[in-house]
């Protein structure tokens, strides 16, 4: 047993998932996990680089990964939104890599020790174009470890950039944790051509994979990477019809998979009157409150997302449908934004409404109660 | 010619010539900064396998497309920033960026001066054409003065950085510059720049008729070429004549070779050391 926080943990995770490469630059209430990097990655061989910003940190972890070596980054906020072109060319160029994000209190420079869920769209929307995006959100510090192994796992099998969505209260979270000697599940890795150099084609997608084979610069296929639109040789062309194609097929990549993707947790929603959808820090607060639910007279059910993008949206709807719920709460440190999809979701099945905070202050125990109490007598 | 292999089996080996014909216009410069590489590479005998081309966004960038190694053709301004990335996580392997003008001192400035400070083995080619060509002949910070381009309809009022003036105070280790006339000059100092294991930046000055040289009545690109072989100044020859007789000329050459402590071979002992504290405990 160890007492560690959850920026921490996340990189234990990191480096049990191989990750040897680490890129990034300062920022409250991220900067533990640069860290604990740079403090781990030369123990196990690996790299440490403090860059000059938080663009270059994005741009040398995507350098590395090209490089071959399984690569991270992390920040908050404003360096969050730095991120974003870089983002978007990993996204584009299929390059695996993990983003720890830290969310804290905004707009802009806002509060900076302060918890928030506020990112949860940028994360899904925040770099320009129609672009798939896998994000992840952990409740606890033992979670962050499980979660960043799971990017990892995910970075490399899809091929794209994988979010972590903490936010301060888990970040900063010290709780006592049992980390296995070996992960517990299985390691993935980016799968490696063996054909002929003169035969490959580094952005066609061989039967039976999901996405392209991918060498490293340095292993004898030299290949093109670019973020231009480009063909399956990985070249630059203006053809509309290679365009939509290879747009399309990087969005069904994470569509068609979505249920692979997909991990969420249900409690208590036979029977319940209301169910509280909520996710990250906020989960510990709806916990609480759940447990002391039947005291205040009613049933509560809780719907719990790890993923946050692709939303699992079958899952969720299945949930309100098979225990005819009526009622749903989504709770989280924003002004509605996972609400938005919620309603999407269930506009033909139950009433959505909305707990939040955007003061940089969590969520309370009793705060959740009051709410349920209104929405039984109002709803 | 000093030159290892001909011209056209150059093209074949270097090039990926089924990628051409090149975007670039009639009378660009940037093809001719392009061979000097290619040519600088195959005189050092690299392996093509352990050679990257890391490029950023602009005519310039387009180069390494066009070239027959792993090849990255990054974001707007950050290829030095990428190329760190590869460099660090795969050392062996030999990174060379090409970037424009406005990506590596504009955009992409900052990163240009903090890899240069870490003495970071990456050999950057700055093919400076003093315009935005992509976009269509805007200025950049390397426009002279007073000089037009489609944002400076009344004449630039900014000054111009000194590109090798601002790599040596940064702390890159080595330092030149050429131009595409002056080519075979050129290839022997990316050879040099390549030979250093540090941060290595030379500026290669190329020319734009379309945007550049039409905007300011510049002439063909022959005449660009023959102002370049009137204009610049060996910097050995510099050394010895006065600030007016340098007037309206530049100077070319070798500026510094000074090498330092490789950054990667800086991490590397890190890490035997860690490992060696280790095995004693
Ligand atoms: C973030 C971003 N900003 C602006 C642009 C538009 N843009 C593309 S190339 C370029 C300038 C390129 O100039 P330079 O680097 O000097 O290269 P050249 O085309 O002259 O060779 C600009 C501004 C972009 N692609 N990305
Ligand atoms: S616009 Fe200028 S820099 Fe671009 S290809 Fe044409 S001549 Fe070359």
């Amino acid at each position: 047993m160890r007492l560690m926080m959850g920026n921490e943990a996340c990189v234990e995770g990191a480096i049990a998932a191989g990750m040897r490469f680490f890129a990034g630059y300062p920022i409250t209430p991220s900067t533990e996990v640069a860290e604990k990097a740079s403090e781990r990655l030369p123990e196990v061989g690996g790299k440490f680089i403090q860059m000059e910003d938080e663009i270059a940190g994005m741009a040398a972890c995507i350098g590395g990964s090209i490089a071959g070596q399984k690569s991270m980054t992390a920040t908050s906020g404003p360096g969050f939104s730095l991120k974003m072109e870089n983002i978007g060319y990993a996204a584009m160029a299929e390059i695996p890599c993990v983003i720890i994000n830290v969310m804290r209190s905004g707009p802009s420079t806002g509060l900076p020790t302060s918890p928030s869920q506020a990112d949860v769209m940028q994360a899904r929307w925040g770099t320009h174009g129609d672009h798939p995006t896998i994000a992840l959100a952990p409740s606890s510090v033992r979670e962050a470890y499980d979660v960043t192994i799971r990017a990892f796992n995910l970075a490399e099998k899809y091929r794209m950039p994988v979010m972590v969505l903490m936010d301060e209260i888990i970040g900063h979270l010290r709780e006592g944790v049992d980390l296995p000697e070996k992960p517990e599940v299985e390691i993935l890795d980016r799968k490696n051509p063996d054909c002929d150099p003169a035969d490959f084609r580094a952005y066609e997608v061989p039967e039976g994979d999901i996405v392209p084979l991918m060498p490293g610069f340095g292993d004898g296929y030299r290949y093109n990477i670019t973020g231009l639109i480009h063909d399956d040789t990985g070249f630059p062309t203006n053809s509309n019809i290679v365009a939509g194609k290879l747009c399309e097929r990087l969005m069904k990549k994470i569509e068609d998979n979505a249920d692979d993707i997909a991990q969420y947790e249900i409690t208590d929603a036979e029977n319940c009157d209301v169910l509280v959808l909520t996710y990250g820090g906020t989960a510990r607060t709806v916990t609480a409150a759940r447990k002391a639910a039947p005291d205040s007279g009613f049933r509560m059910g809780m719907f719990r997302c790890v993923t946050i993008w692709p939303f699992p949206e079958e899952a969720l709807r299945a949930c309100v449908r098979d225990n005819n719920i009526k009622h749903v709460i989504v709770a989280e440190l924003n002004y509605g934004q996972i609400a938005l999809e919620a309603e999407r979701i269930l506009k033909n099945d139950a009433k959505v409404w909305h707990i939040g905070k955007i003061d940089g202050d969590i969520l309370y125990p009793n705060e959740i109660l009051n709410k349920i109490s209104e929405v039984i007598k109002h709803g | 010619m000093a030159d290892s292999v001909m011209a056209s089996d150059l093209v074949k080996k270097s090039f990926r010539v089924n990628k051409f014909p090149h975007i670039w216009c009639p009378g660009c410069g940037h093809g001719i900064l392009m061979r000097a590489v290619a040519q600088a590479i195959e005189n050092k005998g690299f392996d093509p396998d352990k050679v990257c081309i890391v490029s950023g966004i602009g005519c310039s960038s387009r180069a390494a497309g066009y070239m027959n190694f792993n090849t990255l053709h990054t974001t707007h301004g950050r290829a030095i920033a990428f190329a760190t990335g590869i460099k660090l996580a795969r050392p062996e392997l030999h990174v060379i960026v090409i970037t424009g003008d406005g990506d590596a001192a504009a955009i992409g400035g900052n990163h240009f001066i903090h890899a240069a400070r870490r003495n970071i083995g990456i050999t950057t080619i700055v093919f400076n054409n003093s315009i935005y060509g992509m976009t269509g002949g805007q200025y950049s910070p390397l426009t002279p003065m007073y000089d037009l381009a489609t944002t400076s309809p009344y004449g630039n009022i900014e000054q111009t950085f000194d590109l090798p003036r601002l790599a040596d105070a940064a702390g890159a280790t080595y330092v030149a510059r050429f131009t595409s006339y002056h080519v075979r000059e050129g290839i022997k100092l990316i050879e040099k720049a390549l030979d250093n294991k540090g941060f290595s930046m030379v500026e290669g000055i190329s020319q734009c008729p379309t945007y550049y040289g039409r905007k300011n009545k510049k002439g063909t690109t022959v005449q660009i070429m023959q102002w370049m072989r009137d204009s610049a100044v060996d910097i050995k020859k510099a050394r010895e004549m006065t600030s007016e007789e340098l007037s309206g000329k530049f100077v070319i050459g070798e500026f510094k070779n000074r090498p330092a402590l490789e950054y990667c071979h800086g991490y590397q002992k890190i890490i035997d050391r860690i490992k060696d504290e280790k095995r004693k405990r």
